[in-house]
Formats: structure tokens, C-alpha cells, sequence
């Protein structure tokens, strides 16, 4: 109804502010994040603080919701969409101010798959809570993953297998990195339809992520961890 | 002139569809990564094996080896300049298999999702969905294939696109969704939904239903959603053989030939007509399938009780139909009702 369109965004108080963002992220609404997050900005919070207490805290509650069969595939990506242009305006400050980084994933599906709907998905939404993402495709054979990971200087492995027959094939992935002693400088997380926690560990993989929430919910997780680790 | 289908949709009721593709495929030595459809052309003796495989089992149709036979997909190969030529050689060897049968078995045109994602969120637009479909469907009826069987679809966007696609090359069709989110498309469609949907289209389809998804159990919940959406329109549920299992480095679905002798005749009696299976659908489950339909009484509608019994439980609680809806959020909505 018109008159429900009548919130003035610089008119609420920050805690409102916050709330409404929440609200507008879960709806998918990238001009009014934009506005709210310039809002933010001038009312002289961090950017980090915008980032994880405005974005990342709603789009928590997104990703708790599509876990829980109440969103779907189309409304994520919608969030996602809002969230890539609030973390637009923020990106540059992030770095000028030094913020801690979220964290970097390179993420492709291996070598014999071609489908890659899955990744595009977790893609679209780990850039979504903030992560950097570099996808390098279909079809990767294991010196891409390596090559990528060293390039990019990345935190995360991401791989992905829709087929029964080219889901081991990230066992080879891992046992490589685990040969040239790398496997524990990143977070190797695996998905896709046919796999499942069994056989994330049979391989030696940090985490079976069952859909695209979940993957991000687990590597917001692992990463704070890591950065845990490092503080301590 | 009508088709084969049309004309065994209107003298049976029951017909068995065909098994796995990719299952079957692999099999034969398909190494992953490699198209499928590259081997109408390069095994077209495969793929004839691959159709009797169906036609020996006693199937009433089978899908082509066409599945990712639009240019979007086979770009992902540099073949998108192949779509026509690989529909038709696909149907081509269809239609001899078919035809050598003995008995009328129809030449259905397997018609994959593109794999992109709709505008906003992605690249792909109706009309873009439209000429990708329509030309792949071109090609499928040149090499005399029956009807267009679309199927594994999540978008409803890309449902209605292989539609139009359908009635630009003036052909029948059927179509199906893949269910393996909480009982919904990935794009959150429910089986109410499409049944719904399907009405609503200006050529709607000969039958539609459900492919894939999660495993038998899952799928009959669909089914039996359809069915109490009202529906006259034949339902076709093809469902996969069980659950893919990792057993010390190799994968078997855990669907037994018995099991799906079971699911089969549970599905005809929740009143699908078009019955099949997906992926890990093995001749020896479409032999046990055929042996099922053919040798054991109807039985009364089954329960959804009825159905975690013999086939094993539900992947979630709901699947977004009925009254219960499923869970919800409870919205501060100022901005959207």
C-alpha cells in the first residue's frame, strides 16, 4: 500500500535503521540498502560495523530461512543482489580502513563435471555475506585449483560435483594439496547433489556443505575460527 | 496425424517410461565431463543400445539422448553450433529403435534446462529461453522424434519457455519438474503449483509431473500432490533408483529392482499413468518395473504413510502443499504485503 512506502530511511534512529535494513535485505532491495548503507556511512560508523552488524546480520536470517524451506532459490539471490550493492560502496573503505577481511574463496566444479548451477549459486551467495569470490568455472583439473589458490592468496577451497562419477575426483584435489603440504593453509569445503557429510570426511574435506546457505553459514564460521586461532 | 503417445495415452492406462540416461552411459565407458550427445554422432551404436535397453524392458517410450542438446549447454563444449544436427541424429536413432519394436513405443525428445539463471539474477530471458528450446525442439523433429519431453526444470520462467518453444516447432509435449528441495523445484515451485501452471499455458502438455529430485519417497509425495490438486492431466513420475551411496570409492544407488517394482505400482495407484524411472534406473529396475505393473493388481490409493513404509522416509517434513504450508516468517512487511 502507498502509504507502507512512506519510511523515510534518514528519519529512523540507528537501531531502527539496522532493523529496516534487515527487512530490506530479506525483500531484496538494493536501492534502499544502497541508501541506508550511504546513511550509515555519514552518521560516522565503521564500515566493518556496517558490514557485519547491517549485512551480514541480515543476510544471516536470509540464509537461516532458505536452510528452512521458507525462502527459496529466486528470493536468495534477490538478498544476494541487495547485499553486492551495499558491499559496493563499502568495499573501498574496507580496505583503506583495514578492516578484517571476511575472506577469499576460489570455487569451481571438477574436473569431468560440467554443471554448475550449484556453484554459480553458492557463488552469488558467499559474495553476498561478503566474501571475495573467484570462480574459476567448470571442469577444473587440480592445477587450476592450485594455481588459483596461490594467485589469489585465497582462504577457502570450494568444489563442487553434480555426478556420481566425478565427486572423487576431489579426493585427488585434496590428497595433492595434502602431498605438496598445503592441504592446512585453506578451508576446502565440498558440495553438491550426490555427496553427503559421509563422504565429506571419507575424503578429507573441512565440511560437506548441503546448499548455498549452509556453505556460508559454515565457512562464516570456520573462518572466525582461523581468525580465532591466529589472535590467540 | 496424432502421435504414438497420444495414441497409447488414449488405449492404456498405465504406460512405462524409460530409466536412466547418464546411468547407462557411464556404463558403456561415457567418461564424466564428456557430453553425451557428442555420441550420437561419434557411438550411434551406444546410443541404439541405450534405447533398447527401454524398448527390451518392455518400455512404452523412451528419451533421446538430447537432454543437454541446447546451445547453452553444449557452448560449455565449443558444440553450440551442433544443436540441430545432435537433436536430430539423437531422435534419428530413436526412431529406428522405436520402429523396430514390434509394438508402438513413442520417440519422446529429451529437452534439458539451459543451466542459466533468469534476469535479474542471471542472463537468461524468455525470448533467449525461447530460441534456445525452439532450436533444439527443430532439431528433435527432424530426426522424428513424437513429442518433446522436457524435463528437470526448476524455473517456472524456463517451463513456460520450453512451451512456447514446443508450439513454434508444432509438436506435443510433456514436461516435468525435478523436486529436491524440501518437496519443492530448487526455485521453490511446489507440485500444486505446477499443476496449476500447466493449465494455465495456451498449449498445455499431454502429461506432466516430476523427474528426479531426491529418491522414490520424495517423488510419490509429489505425485500424490498433483493428484489432489484436481488434475485430469496424465501425470508421468519418474523417480530416481534410491539414493546415490558412497561404498569405498565407488557409488551405487541404493534403489533395489524390487523397490522399484514397488514404488511403479505405488505411484499407478496414486493415479500417475506414465511411469519410469531417473537416475541409476537400471534395465534390471525397468524389467522388475514392467514385471510389477503388468502382473499386480491396482490397490487402493495409497497413504503417505504407505508410502514411507515401503519406500523409506521423506527428505522434509513438508513439501509446501496442503494445509500445512510449511514453515513461514513472521515480517515486520511495511514495505511488501
Amino acid at each position: 500500500m502507498a502509504d507502507e512506502d512512506d519510511i523515510i530511511l534518514s528519519e529512523l534512529d540507528d537501531e531502527e535503521l539496522v532493523q529496516q535494513m534487515h527487512d530490506d535485505l530479506y525483500d531484496g532491495l538494493k536501492e534502499e540498502i544502497e541508501e541506508a548503507v550511504n546513511i550509515l556511512v555519514e552518521r560516522g560508523w565503521t564500515p566493518y560495523d556496517i558490514l557485519t552488524k547491517a549485512l551480514v546480520a541480515g543476510m544471516t536470517v536470509v540464509g537461516n530461512d532458505f536452510r528452512d524451506g521458507i525462502l527459496f532459490v529466486p528470493e536468495v539471490l534477490l538478498a544476494a543482489n541487495a547485499m553486492k550493492g551495499g558491499m559496493a560502496i563499502l568495499k573501498p573503505m574496507l580496505v583503506e580502513t583495514g578492516a578484517p577481511r571476511m575472506g577469499k574463496m576460489v570455487i569451481g566444479t571438477v574436473k569431468g563435471d560440467i554443471h554448475d548451477i550449484g556453484k554459480n549459486l553458492v557463488a552469488m551467495m558467499m559474495e553476498g555475506a561478503g566474501f571475495e569470490v573467484v570462480d574459476i568455472g567448470i571442469n577444473n583439473p587440480v592445477e587450476n585449483y592450485l594455481e588459483a589458490l596461490e594467485r589469489e592468496e585465497a582462504d577457502i577451497l570450494g568444489m563442487s560435483a553434480l555426478l556420481t562419477t566425478t565427486m572423487p575426483y576431489m579426493k585427488v584435489v585434496i590428497d595433492t594439496m595434502k602431498e605438496k603440504g598445503i592441504r592446512d593453509n585453506y578451508l576446502v569445503l565440498v558440495g553438491g547433489a550426490p555427496l553427503n557429510e559421509e563422504f565429506g570426511k571419507a575424503i578429507g574435506a573441512d565440511a560437506y556443505c548441503r546448499d548455498a546457505a549452509i556453505s556460508v553459514e559454515i565457512a562464516k564460521d570456520m573462518i572466525a575460527r582461523k581468525h580465532n586461532q591466529m589472535g590467540a | 496425424m496424432t502421435n504414438t503417445l497420444t495414441r497409447l495415452l488414449q488405449t492404456r492406462d498405465w504406460l512405462l517410461a524409460d530409466g536412466a540416461t547418464g546411468t547407462n552411459l557411464f556404463n558403456m565407458g561415457l567418461s564424466s565431463g564428456e557430453p553425451p550427445e557428442l555420441w550420437n554422432v561419434d557411438h550411434p551404436d551406444r546410443i541404439a543400445k541405450l534405447y533398447s535397453f527401454a524398448v527390451d524392458a518392455g518400455s512404452d517410450l523412451f528419451l533421446t539422448n538430447s537432454f543437454g542438446g541446447n546451445a547453452s549447454r553444449l557452448k560449455l563444449h565449443n558444440a553450440q553450433g551442433r544443436v540441430r544436427e545432435l537433436n536430430r541424429v539423437a531422435a534419428e536413432i530413436g526412431r529406428e529403435v522405436a520402429d523396430k519394436a514390434g509394438r508402438p513405443v513413442a520417440v519422446c525428445g529429451s529437452v534439458g534446462p539451459t543451466g542459466d539463471i533468469f534476469a535479474p539474477m542471471g542472463t537468461l530471458t524468455h525470448e533467449l529461453a525461447v530460441e534456445m528450446f525452439h532450436e533444439q525442439a527443430e532439431g528433435l523433429k527432424e530426426g522424428g522424434a513424437d513429442v518433446l519431453w522436457v524435463e528437470t526444470i526448476s524455473a517456472p520462467e524456463e517451463f513456460k519457455a520450453a512451451a512456447e518453444a514446443a508450439k513454434l516447432a508444432g509438436m506435443d509435449w510433456c514436461g516435468t519438474m525435478s523436486f529436491d528441495t524440501a518437496g519443492r523445484t530448487m526455485m521453490g515451485v511446489t507440485s500444486a503449483q505446477l499443476a496449476s501452471l500447466v493449465e494455465k499455458l495456451p498449449n498445455p502438455p499431454l502429461a506432466f509431473g516430476a523427474n528426479c529430485g531426491v529418491g522414490a519417497a520424495d517423488l510419490m509425495r509429489t505425485i500424490m500432490g498433483f493428484v489432489s490438486s484436481g488434475t485430469e492431466r496424465p501425470i508421468i513420475a519418474k523417480g530416481n533408483a534410491g539414493i546415490p551411496k558412497y561404498h569405498d570409492g565407488h557409488i551405487h544407488y541404493d534403489g533395489t529392482p524390487a523397490l522399484m517394482g514397488d514404488y511403479a505400482c505405488l505411484a499407478r495407484d496414486a493415479g500417475a499413468t506414465i511411469i519410469g524411472g531417473c537416475c541409476g534406473t537400471m534395465p534390471e529396475h525397468l524389467k522388475a518395473m514392467h514385471e510389477a505393473l503388468s502382473t499386480r493388481e491396482r490397490g487402493p490409493r495409497p497413504t503417505l504413510e504407505d508410502v514411507t513404509e515401503k519406500l523409506g522416509a521423506f527428505s522434509s517434513n513438508t513439501d509446501g502443499t496442503g494445509d500445512d504450508p510449511g514453515p513461514s516468517r513472521e515480517r515486520r512487511g511495511r514495505r511488501r504485503g
